[in-house]
């Protein structure tokens, strides 16, 4: 691991300052950032530990409904909140679909944002990466690459993001609220992330100093608890990363769809929010030919960036699947294996 | 630059220099405190081998800087047992064989406690299952480990039963 100087400010305002400076990067728990140092993927000049500063690791309902989130509580401290469980199922059940329960609980909420893609070629330093060394080329691209993006992707990059957690918060319109050199500002979710077009190695809408401080999720995304799942297909039944998920959530009047909201994972490199898809279930009695119809919306676009054509069939039965199970309702206990179309307890309905 | 930190491990109280801010948990406990139950395993967060609790908490303690936990309070597998008598989940281990060449088996022991404490798993084999997969084991002792955990949990369960009674 490179030799870095440690920062560890008191206030928010002096930890923008001090990772404004080029070659500074912030550390929270370092799950994913102390993985690239000692691989030597990240070589950050100084870290600045947000860590000890105060007010950023509540969880609190505001006055007009939303819930804000600060960027220090933990992926398990929030997963295992009762009252969280029982407004935002969906995100609870991405939580604890998410990596070990060791990492879930060091991780917190504005790291997970912010974790990297798991693309091995980004991993393996000896390889060509535009995100890793922009310019460099894409080694994916010709490589291993039946787990990367089928939607969104460029030349310059197929790499996908790995996070759980923002498929279903960028489906319940989560918010982000940022403090940076000129104070403090929000962006939808929806809008931190970026395509990689020909600058993979800009990731996000952040500019240096940026500190992520809270997510929120507004008033509205409580109306779907009661039908809200997330489903999600790995290589293995526990502690992998997602090859496609789906969060789907229903609000269901008088037998019909009043709103619907879907997000796939493991598809792009961003969390991919489906609106031609939520739009054609507005207000349809909800049919598994109504959830193959906006399947087929969800995966309009996709293409293969390599040998991950299998990708697009499966995220669209991946979509029925998860809108089928949201249908159902949300189950009254979280099933022992979260998210997993193999759970015993899941009430899967086969499409 | 140094940089001074004082953790409690295993109740005591400790004080340390770092005149390396890269130093992780897992380093400081094995290299400067001789506490070598906690393993070095694939030093990645992978295999669960460096499980320690830190302020009740499992983590992987490799992917911990120690200069970002001063003033935590540490639990190691050296600081489970008293004094002679195991802790009870060490005791389900060696009942049940929950182990083979024993590398994992320190990690293993500290996550199935800190899973305990979690309380989320309960006497349900699959939950335990889930529960305990950031936890490998290359020998394969898988069924060994879950009957451990499960024992011990239902011991744990008739202990507070017998305290509330």
């Amino acid at each position: 691991m490179k030799q870095f100087d440690y920062v560890r400010p008191g206030t928010i305002a002096e930890a923008v300052a001090a990772a404004a400076r080029p070659g500074a990067v912030y550390l929270a728990a370092g799950t994913n950032l102390l993985d690239l140092m000692k691989g030597g993927v990240s070589r950050p000049d100084r870290l600045v530990d947000v860590t000890h500063l105060d007010g950023l690791d509540g969880i609190e309902t505001l006055a007009d409904g939303s819930l804000r989130i600060g960027a220090l509580v933990g992926n398990a401290d929030l997963a295992h909140d009762a009252e969280f469980a029982r407004s935002y199922p969906a995100v609870t059940e991405a939580l604890l679909s998410g990596a070990s329960a060791q990492l879930r609980n060091a991780a917190t909420v504005g790291g997970n944002l912010l974790q990297r893609t798991r693309c091995a070629y980004f991993y393996d330093t000896a390889s060509r990466c535009n995100k890793r060394e922009a310019g460099s080329g894409c080694d994916a691209r010709d490589g291993e690459n039946r787990s990367h993006a089928v939607l969104g992707w460029s030349e310059s990059c197929i790499a996908t993001h790995p996070s759980d957690f923002c498929v279903p918060l960028v489906a319940l319109d989560a918010v982000v609220e940022i403090e940076g050199r000129s104070g403090r500002r929000e962006i939808a979710l929806d809008e931190l992330h970026r395509l990689p077009g020909d600058a993979p190695e800009r990731e996000s809408a952040l500019e240096p100093g940026d500190l992520i401080v809270a997510v929120r999720l507004p008033p509205a995304a409580r109306g779907f608890a009661a039908h809200a799942r997330y489903l999600k297909v790995r290589e293995r039944t526990s502690y992998a990363f997602a090859v496609v998920s789906a969060a789907a959530a229903l609000r269901i009047e008088n037998g019909r769809i009043a709103e619907a909201r879907l997000a796939l994972g493991g598809v792009a490199a961003k969390p991919w929010r489906a609106r031609a898809a939520e739009d054609v279930l507005r207000n349809v009695v909800p049919t598994a030919d109504a959830f193959q119809e906006a399947a087929w919306r969800a995966l309009e676009g996709a293409k293969p960036s390599g040998d991950n054509a299998f990708k697009i069939e499966l995220a669209r039965r991946i979509v029925v699947r998860a809108l089928l199970l949201a249908a159902a309702g949300t189950p009254a206990r979280m099933p022992a294996l979260p998210a997993s179309p193999f759970a015993s307890t899941s009430g899967a309905i086969h499409a | 630059m140094n940089h001074s930190i004082s953790l409690t491990v295993n109740g005591a109280r400790r004080d340390f220099v770092l005149d390396d801010p890269r130093v992780t948990l897992l380093d400081l406990l094995r290299e400067r405190l001789h506490l070598t139950g906690t393993k070095k395993g694939c030093d990645r967060g992978q295999c669960g081998a460096c499980t320690i609790l830190v302020d009740g908490k499992r983590i992987n303690s490799c992917l911990a800087l120690a200069i970002s936990h001063d003033g935590a309070d540490i639990l190691t597998i050296e600081g489970v047992a008293r004094g002679d008598q195991l802790h009870p989940v060490q005791a389900a281990f060696i009942a049940h064989d929950g182990f083979q060449c024993g590398f994992c088996t320190p990690g293993q022991i500290m996550s199935a406690i800190g899973m305990m404490r979690e309380g989320q798993a309960g006497n349900d084999p699959e939950r335990v299952r889930e529960c305990m997969s950031g936890n490998l084991c290359r020998c394969g002792a898988y069924a060994g480990i879950v009957d451990a955990v499960l024992e011990a949990q239902a011991g744990m369960d008739e202990t507070n039963q017998r305290r509330s009674a």
